[in-house]
């Protein structure tokens, strides 16, 4: 086997730690938005958003791709409208593969953080209350701090989870090489073409020791800010 | 002058609390659990909303249902400790105490380096609050609730998660805040000896409600209070000057009716001190005594008798104080005790040892 990894491979891996790191950037606001509102709000509709934002959990994955290509293709309603008003063009883009990517590990996130969210103690939020500390500013100086274990478990599975999406991404995005052939769509690729069994082998060994190297970074990071904070993991 | 009239229900329990008391000064909140005190605390801080009523804090409204007047918490520049300290486990001690300065609002009555050197607070600034004892967790919240520079401070049994020991640690630090500062503070508690130590006004709570409230020594006269701490513990209050001291330890103190002398190591002339004579301990006569070891003998009128089962309580006056004594009820009957009966109350010099404290550093 040849190592270091081959330039195809080298452009796999690159474009993969690209869009997990954009999915998770774009999916964070609206996760903590999710996750506050589920965790802290008593509003018609609640159970239906939970079931929403669980639903990538459940669906395949090429039909969430084929939801959004048909959103947010060149001729779909939101499609249209971005790339008229504003240029953006997102199917068969890198940006298109890190929304896809987005989508599939939301509920990874939202879960994260509203379990972190469900753990503070409300007590010390009445506490910041009566030192004079207003709804936003308690909110960023005493729970957000408190949640943080949680939001990083919950970024770093999240983007883990992101390096293998594969079938919202393939039919969102395609299979572009350079431009939307992350590892597991290089792996599947490799497999398809003649002779590429040694290739496909280093992707997927590449692919089992990232997911393992993302899943070990958020226990001990979610354990260090845990001792960080005196509480004993 | 703190006025609160309020009434809140929840579920089975119904809160229907009015008090006023006066300000500056430590207003004792006192009743059994569940007698609705923090309740109370939490609707005069704003953490609950009464279902009818008003709070005012020398004349500011806070809180008037009837005119829609409803002060945010985090506006009415009230300081609370909690019973479970509540601090921020993401700050160290420092960032602890600075989170509410730094919020403050309105004059600043008392600096950082005041609050740390007023608790004792030096040592540690930079530790985090889980390295920290319960006192040392409840000293710093109290640190914390000063720096907001609040108006008044609510103490929630503040002392009651922690041990004997470090309530004894953390009782001196009350003790000089109530001396040092000018902030009125709402001390809940349900451990007499605290409110004994730092009570000037005592509202007493039961089921909710308003039993009774005025200084310790009027309420250590009535029978609600009695009820409320037992039997045992029953005795007046009384507060006096120390007139002099000896070598021994020991205190004189001028009542109406003469001189007494009580165990008080530590006491300067000039001190006022506030002191329990438990109803048990007092021995009544019908003449003055001589030759026993008693160094407490004073003249006074029966005033008032009660019985119940423990037998009968003699309130006997002395010259604007009062003291109580518990006898039995055939001691009643062979003293031919009645309202209005000169009589000698006695009781030992030793006998107020722990039940006995200084109000102030004197002059």
């Amino acid at each position: 086997m040849a190592w270091p990894l081959s330039a195809p491979e080298l452009e796999a891996l690159r474009l993969s730690l690209a869009v997990a790191l954009r999915s998770v950037l774009f999916s964070l606001p609206p996760a903590l938005l999710a996750a506050w509102m589920l965790t802290r709000l008593r509003f018609p509709g609640r159970t239906l958003l939970d079931a929403f934002v669980h639903l990538p959990l459940v669906l395949p994955p090429v039909a969430v791709g084929y939801v959004l290509l048909v959103l947010l293709g060149a001729r779909g309603p939101l499609g249209s409208f971005l790339l008229e008003h504003f240029g953006i063009r997102l199917a068969f883009t890198t940006a298109g593969a890190a929304l896809a990517t987005a989508v599939m590990t939301f509920p990874l996130m939202v879960r994260a953080i509203r379990l972190a969210l469900e753990n503070v103690d409300p007590g010390l939020e009445q506490a910041a209350r009566t030192l004079g500390a207003r709804p936003l500013d308690r909110f960023c100086s005493v729970t957000l701090p408190l949640m943080l274990p949680g939001i990083l478990a919950g970024l770093v599975t999240a983007f883990a989870a992101g390096l293998g999406e594969f079938g919202a991404v393939i039919t969102f995005a395609a299979n572009v090489p350079g431009v939307t052939r992350t590892l597991p769509l290089a792996l599947y690729t490799a497999m398809q073409s003649p002779g590429g069994e040694a290739m496909a082998l280093r992707l997927a060994i590449l692919s089992f020791a990232l997911g393992l190297l993302g899943l070990l970074c958020a226990e001990l990071l979610v354990r260090r800010t845990r001792r960080r904070l005196g509480w004993h993991a | 002058m703190l006025e609160v009239d309020v009434r809140h229900r929840r579920g089975p329990f119904a809160l229907e609390a009015r008090f006023a008391a006066p300000t500056p000064g430590v207003i004792a909140l006192f009743g059994r659990s569940g007698s609705g005190k923090t309740t109370l605390v939490n609707l005069i801080s704003g953490l609950l909303q009464a279902d009818a009523g008003r709070v005012s804090l020398d004349g500011e409204v806070l809180a008037d249902r009837a005119r829609g007047i409803d002060v945010p918490v985090e506006s009415r520049r009230i300081g609370y400790v909690f019973q479970e300290a509540r601090l921020f486990p993401h700050l160290s001690v420092e960032g602890n105490l600075r989170y509410g300065q730094r919020r403050a609002r309105g004059a600043q009555v008392i600096g950082f380096g005041e609050v740390v050197e007023l608790l004792g607070l030096a040592g540690g600034l930079a530790r985090r609050p889980h390295q920290l004892s319960g006192g040392e967790r409840q000293r710093v919240a109290l640190g914390r609730a000063l720096l907001a520079q609040p108006r008044l401070l609510l103490l929630d049994e503040p002392l009651a998660a922690l041990d004997l020991a470090r309530r004894r640690e953390v009782l001196p630090y009350l003790d000089a805040l109530r001396e040092r500062l000018r902030i009125p503070i709402v001390y809940v508690s349900h451990q007499f000896e605290e409110v004994l130590r730092l009570a000037t006004h005592l509202v007493l709570l039961d089921g909710g409600r308003v039993l009774a409230q005025g200084t310790v020594s009027e309420l250590s006269l009535r029978p609600e209070l009695q009820a409320i701490v037992g039997a045992e513990f029953t005795g007046a209050v009384l507060e006096a000057d120390v007139a002099g001291t000896d070598a021994e330890g020991n205190a004189r103190l001028e009542l109406g009716a003469g001189t007494i002398v009580v165990r008080l190591p530590g006491a300067r002339p000039g001190t006022r001190v506030r002191l329990q004579v438990l109803a048990r301990d007092v021995i009544l006569a019908l003449q003055a005594v001589e030759g026993l070891s008693v160094r407490n003998a004073l003249p006074g009128t029966v005033r008032a008798l009660s019985t119940d089962a423990e037998g009968v309580l003699v309130e006997v006056e002395l010259g604007g104080a009062a003291v109580l004594a518990r006898i039995t009820v055939a001691a009643q009957r062979a003293l031919g005790l009645a309202p209005g009966l000169p009589v000698w109350a006695l009781f030992k010099a030793v006998s107020t040892g722990g039940h006995a404290f200084a109000l102030g550093r004197g002059p």
